[in-house]
């Protein structure tokens, strides 16, 4: 065998070991935190409340505030981003404020998000007077969603063939009419897929709620009030394990774990279901 | 003006004004963090600030020196690990894997891009953190931990953005290499990763942007110490660390709580900077 064989050969083994390691490093993740937090995950746990100082808490308030969390910041964000996705794609023109828009999204997109957690801490905690509340949670958690959803509007609109918009222009409908009941029902897709990924995002979050939504729960619980303090789950692991005094902070934290594993792993499913549907359509 | 023109004209102003909203947000995040930062310099001294190995806000010191260098050294072995092994998946699976194997890498990034950063901390702080201290020494807390985790976190950017480069060169350039009797290893190596390169480094500036930002998994790893990094295992802080640590106790409008914001605005500039450096990669690499 030449030299030039050999380190081929070697080369090859070397690459499949790093694919083999990645995949055998998540598997261990998974391993870890599915086979540590799931015996915890029971019916009680989920829907009780949180003790402070004794063992036996659950994470219902938790679970609730992190899907209304999530939502309220998707309500805010969803029409502004898909509203600036489209002025991209539709209407923008080569041009200084074109590019200045661009650039913006850019940036926005990569604010470390703690920072955007002190501006939402700066604008409503201390600003408005609300202290820590749902409702400034959800307001600094939107900044975060708003980068991607312009991206990925503006990447769905762009993708629908331009026939589609010559079609319904020639046959005398205005640029907005065209745009709505033709083009945003053909980018649909590719706009759900993003707004997935942001849902799937957005649940996780922890910088940017801590000093926002807080790392409390209201007294009662469902409470649908805006002006209530808001924990998630992703902020309730990281306070029992950073500065808890629960003396189960590791059975708490390992449910909690496990169970937005479990939420990552059917957004995943969401995310890829559709995907292969649409090809399976498309191959036939 | 009829109806249908009106809701059309209507529209544009919305559409117009969303896309505005998004430059106007940027803006604000950089006029408020920045003022409040900046009002630090009345209190104190800019060089104290950044060449400073003293922290102690109670004190009256602010030498915000251990934080920016405990953030560029977790931020470095990140990189050093997590570059060359997404790197090396990349190239694996846009040249060498079967498409099964592909198709659960893709799945496996997209879990570990949703996998929330509070559980990669609490992760390192129940597994990693006791292996590194009985087997390493040290507190186990420190930047080899922090970094081990930031490279787990960032390699689904390094492999996506890596994986698209490889997958759009030129397939005549890789056809050329092999048709001259060149190993496939000496085509990736001499050819493809070369014509590459602009949209990989790009991928790793994202992805040192990424690693410097992150702040909860690294606070539960980091030990919170406010020293500057002696050792891989000793614990130390980071800018993001040491914000989550503090702003809770300090009251608005102290020299204390400026100095966090001040380190926040360093954050941003260097994530601002990161941006441009990626533009201009990613320009020179079309201009090529």
């Amino acid at each position: 065998m030449t030299r030039q064989r050999m380190g081929d050969r070697i080369a090859t083994a070397l690459l499949w070991a790093a694919g083999i390691l990645i995949l055998v490093i998540l598997a261990a993740f998974l391993i870890r935190i599915l086979g540590q937090g799931l015996p915890v995950l029971d019916w009680n746990f989920l829907t009780s409340k949180p003790r402070a100082m004794a063992a036996g808490g659950g994470i219902g308030p938790q679970l609730f505030n992190t899907f209304y969390i999530t939502a309220l910041s998707l309500l805010i964000s969803l029409p502004i981003g898909v509203g600036a996705g489209i002025y991209m794609a539709e209407y923008a023109k080569p041009g200084r404020l074109t590019e200045l828009i661009r650039l913006s999204t850019e940036a926005l997109a990569s604010v470390p998000s703690i920072v955007l957690g002190l501006f939402g801490m700066i604008l409503f905690v201390n600003g408005m007077g609300w202290g820590f509340t749902i409702a400034g949670g959800a307001l600094a958690l939107s900044l975060l969603n708003l980068p991607v959803l312009v991206r990925v509007t503006e990447e769905a609109v762009r993708a629908v063939p331009q026939s589609y918009r010559e079609a319904s222009l020639g046959l005398g409908a205005t640029r907005w009419q065209t745009i709505a009941k033709v083009i945003l029902p053909s980018a649909l897709p590719g706009i759900l897929t993003g707004v997935t990924l942001v849902a799937g995002r957005a649940i996780g979050e922890t910088a940017i709620l801590i000093y926002t939504a807080g790392v409390t729960v209201s007294r009662h619980f469902p409470d649908p009030s805006l002006m209530a303090a808001g924990e998630t789950l992703a902020v309730r692991i990281w306070a029992v394990k950073s500065e808890g005094l629960v003396p189960d902070a590791d059975r708490i934290a390992a449910g909690t774990s496990a169970l937005l594993v479990l939420v990552v792993l059917v957004f995943n499913f969401l995310l890829a279901a559709p995907l292969y549907w649409y090809r399976s359509r498309n191959s036939r | 003006m009829n109806r249908a023109r009106f809701s059309d004209r209507i529209a544009l102003y919305l559409l117009t004004f969303s896309a505005i909203t998004v430059s106007l947000v940027i803006a604000a995040i950089l006029v408020f963090v920045g003022k409040e930062g900046l009002l630090t310099f009345l209190d104190v001294n800019p060089i104290e600030f950044f060449f400073s190995p003293d922290w102690n806000p109670p004190a009256g010191r602010f030498g915000a020196l251990p934080f920016f260098v405990g953030s560029v050294a977790a931020t470095a072995i990140a990189l050093l690990i997590g570059a060359p092994l997404g790197l090396a998946g990349a190239i694996f699976m846009a040249k060498i894997s079967p498409g099964s194997m592909r198709t659960a890498m893709r799945q496996a990034s997209n879990l570990f891009v949703g996998i929330p950063s509070v559980v990669y901390g609490y992760i390192g702080m129940t597994t990693l953190v006791p292996w590194v201290r009985d087997n390493l020494g040290g507190q186990g807390f420190g930047v080899l931990v922090a970094g081990v985790i930031l490279a787990i976190m960032v390699l689904p950017t390094i492999l996506g953005v890596s994986e698209d480069a490889i997958r759009s060169v030129d397939v005549a350039l890789e056809e050329g290499s092999l048709g001259l009797g060149a190993t496939r290893w000496q085509t990736i190596w001499g050819v493809i990763l070369p014509a590459a390169r602009p949209r990989i480094l790009a991928g790793v500036i994202l992805a040192f942007a990424r690693a410097f930002g992150e702040t909860t998994a690294v606070q539960m790893v980091i030990g919170n110490s406010p020293t500057v990094v002696r050792s891989l295992t000793a614990g130390t802080s980071t800018l993001t660390s040491q914000i989550i640590m503090e702003m809770g106790q300090t009251p608005p409008g102290s020299p204390w709580n400026r100095a966090l914001f001040m380190m926040a605005f360093g954050l941003l500039v260097v994530s601002l900077i990161m941006i441009l450096l990626v533009r201009w990669v990613s320009n020179r690499g079309v201009a090529k």
